[in-house]
């Protein structure tokens, strides 16, 4: 049994198998990072930090005649999400039961997929650079309506190949955003999510959490997600009527390539 | 030779456990293959031998090292015992104890999760468009 205690809880494996299958169905659609940056790992939960590969100078060596250099790494961040879920209900599962109320499940899902879209995209302070406050490039609107969102979304890949920056790019779409995109045609009917498509030559993302939008190259190394331990549900405590569960995962983002990425403001 | 990699009659065996059973048979055949190259490194004189000998042992290392990994990707259970055995430090034997209580004696395959470490085994989705 490793950290995670799930062999303690009160549930069957049929029950676990519903519930790692619904938190993956519900994770998989809004994690938005995981689609558009270079993935390492898992290397476990004992994984605690990244290497950088460099160096920090030491004010002092221990004794004379020698000098020091101390190492420079990146603490891993853990994201937890608790939740609790009816035994009552679980129980009905094992019988057969097929509209099982997972709901408080599917709410920490997405919560914590918000989160790592947020850490990733936008930055946690003190623990996170995220990919649109270290680009250097000025944040533009992305425009009114969806109307200029090829114009905008043009112009971003412009800077980047300006910068060297080679495609294909992708692009990290809010809520908002990407249910203007997905609903708007454009003149002659031809889907605007299509345009975009062309113009980017990589994937249109739905990315919650997200302020605007996040143009960036795909062409890999630039934008770097190290997972720890993966997503994983864990066990907390049970009584009678219910059992506390959680969902969790530690990983380290950097960005190595700043100018790879535009960021737009809604 | 024949088909004496399955025990028990290939057609009444699904695909995978033909799949799992040709890489059994592998691993075994670089296994020996290993030993083999170490006997005959051991006993033999000339130089330029030896440095082929030592070359073609290298590659059935590789060969080795991918059958298994194949293998324990498509055996969790396998894969969490080995995770708490191989590039260890420390006593082999208290690791493979502990390592074999962990997988088998904590809990059922629903418990353990699909993946070794109990995670849900997203990990990246590049590729995907959605």
């Amino acid at each position: 049994m490793n950290h995670l205690l799930r062999s303690s809880a009160p549930i069957s494996d049929a029950g676990w198998e519903l519930l790692d299958g619904e938190a993956r169905g519900r994770l998989t659609p809004a994690l938005a990072a995981r689609k558009l940056t270079d993935f390492s790992g898992p290397h476990g939960w004992d994984h605690s930090a990244t290497n950088l590969g460099r160096t920090s100078a030491l004010a002092d060596a221990p004794s004379g005649g020698v000098s020091g250099l101390q190492r420079r790494v990146l603490p891993l961040i853990e994201l937890r999400t608790d939740f609790e879920l009816s035994r009552a209900e679980l129980r009905d599962a094992d019988r057969g039961a097929d509209d099982t109320d997972l709901q408080p499940l599917d709410r920490a899902a997405h919560q914590i997929a918000v989160a790592e879209n947020v850490a990733v995209f936008h930055g946690w302070a003190g623990a996170i650079a995220g990919v649109s406050e270290s680009s250097p490039h000025e944040q533009v609107s992305i425009g009114a309506g969806p109307s200029v969102y090829p114009k905008e979304v043009a112009g971003a890949v412009e800077r980047l190949l300006c910068e060297g920056i080679t495609g294909p790019y992708g692009l990290a779409l809010g809520r908002e955003q990407y249910r203007a995109v997905v609903e708007t045609a454009e003149h002659g009917g031809y889907p605007l999510l299509d345009h975009l498509s062309q113009i980017l030559g990589g994937p249109i993302v739905w990315a919650p959490g997200v302020s605007g939008a996040v143009v960036l190259s795909l062409r890999g190394g630039d934008f770097l997600f190290e997972s720890g331990q993966d997503l994983s549900i864990g066990y907390s405590s049970h009584d009678d009527d219910v059992v506390r569960l959680y969902i969790e995962e530690s990983f380290s983002f950097r960005v190595a390539t700043p100018e790879a990425a535009v960021a737009m403001k809604p | 030779m024949g088909f004496d990699q399955y025990h028990e009659p290939p057609e009444e065996l699904p695909p995978a456990t033909r799949t799992f059973a040709r890489l059994c048979a592998s691993l075994t055949e670089e296994s020996e293959a290993l030993g083999w190259y170490e006997q005959r490194i051991a006993v033999e004189t000339d130089p330029e031998a030896l440095a082929i000998m030592r070359d073609a042992q290298g590659e059935e290392f590789k060969h080795f090292s991918m059958d298994l990994e194949f293998l324990m990707r498509r055996t969790p259970a396998w894969r969490a015992v080995a995770k708490g055995i191989l590039f260890q430090t420390g006593d082999v034997v208290e690791h493979g104890e502990e390592a074999e209580a962990a997988a088998f004696d904590g809990g059922g395959e629903g418990a353990q999760g699909g993946y070794a470490d109990g995670s849900l085994g997203i990990a990246s989705l590049r590729g995907g468009m959605r």
